[in-house]
């Protein structure tokens, strides 16, 4: 027998797979008695931080603060209050560091002005620096010599057979 | 001079950068400091029939600590909230954070109560309104109730000799 060739065993491991994971997404269905407040609230999760493990939003963590926070979303947006509202509620108590997308205030000025500053600042020393270029490059016109230097460099292909 | 230029910019960035490596992203700033004490009535760890309000401290300079028996941290920082109480400088109350009743009772029985009292905070909802992320956490109130102190993470005895006491002395005055 040939031994199996490593596409075969890829195409075994894709099958393997693809069998496995429909069946994990169906065991991990959150159970939600009103999808659309649940999906108001994952929305909403996705752009708070969790405090506790600061690189993941409230929606992916697993932390039980994240958790009982969720649980306060929810809540809140049972009780009808806006996105907004339950935003200045925590972020009366976490500070604005809660908000994955930071505000615009004079703090911040810098952080969603500064490249913007950085990048105009570089397009204007460009133009500067090409405008002195051109200004220092004197047009020079070729010598008859030069010209039929040319002119055998471009017929040959290649100047170094000619020269 | 204008290879000056880039070393300058490049030793600006080193000096942001070294700035940014002393600061610790854990502790995020409250929003909470020089505002009034969020409110709450809780029962009280002893004796659960009792409440205790956050009111009742008006014209007491005090501190909250917030403490739970599942914080790692709290047992390293519970010799030094001993030790504050036998000082005698300014009263400590305990919100005890999402725990059994019984086993809060066991570790203040079996390490000291440093408390002149502990309230329960079952659910943490207590602990969202003060904006507590991780135990332990003390609150400094003056005779206002106002926080005008956070300590996130134990207090250790450097940061109860140069930040905490002063300001409680200031405070009592």
């Amino acid at each position: 027998m040939k031994p199996a060739r490593p596409y075969q065993f890829l195409v075994l491991l894709f099958i393997l797979c693809s069998a496995v994971v429909p069946a994990r997404a169906e065991q991990a269905r959150p159970v939600a008695d009103d999808p659309v407040l649940e999906e108001r609230v994952l929305n909403l999760s996705r752009e708070l931080r969790c405090l506790v493990c600061q690189n993941e939003t409230l929606a992916d963590s697993r932390a039980e603060l994240a958790v009982d926070l969720r649980n306060q979303v929810r809540e809140q947006m049972k009780a009808g209050k806006s996105d907004e509202e339950i935003i200045a509620f925590l972020t009366a108590r976490y500070g604005d560091f809660v908000l994955y997308r930071p505000r615009v205030r004079p703090v911040t000025y810098v952080l969603w002005f500064g490249p913007f500053i950085i990048l105009l600042a570089g397009l204007v020393l460009l133009f500067k620096y090409v405008k002195r270029r051109r200004d220092v490059i004197v047009d020079t016109p070729l010598s008859a010599e030069e010209r039929s230097q040319a002119k055998a460099i471009l017929d040959t292909g290649t100047g170094k057979e000619t020269a | 001079m204008r290879y000056l230029i880039p070393l300058v910019l490049f030793l600006g960035l080193v000096v942001f950068l070294a700035i940014g490596l002393t600061r610790d992203p854990h502790e995020v700033p409250s929003p909470l400091i020089n505002k009034p004490a969020p409110t709450f009535k809780l029962a009280q760890l002893a004796d659960p029939s009792k409440t205790f309000s956050a009111e009742e401290m008006r014209g007491k300079v005090w501190l909250l600590n917030v403490w739970a028996t599942w914080c790692f941290v709290c047992r390293e920082e519970h010799p030094m909230l001993l030790e504050i109480q036998r000082s005698g400088a300014v009263p400590i109350y305990g919100l005890d954070s999402k725990d059994k009743r019984e086993d809060a009772i066991a570790w203040l029985r079996e390490l000291g109560d440093p408390y002149v009292l502990s309230v329960s905070d079952f659910d943490g909802r207590v602990g969202i309104d003060y904006g507590v992320y991780g135990a332990p956490e003390t609150f400094l109130i003056d005779k206002n109730g106002v926080i005008r102190f956070k300590r996130i993470g134990p207090i250790t005895p450097d940061v109860w000799q140069k930040e905490m006491l002063p300001l409680v002395k200031e405070l009592n005055k």
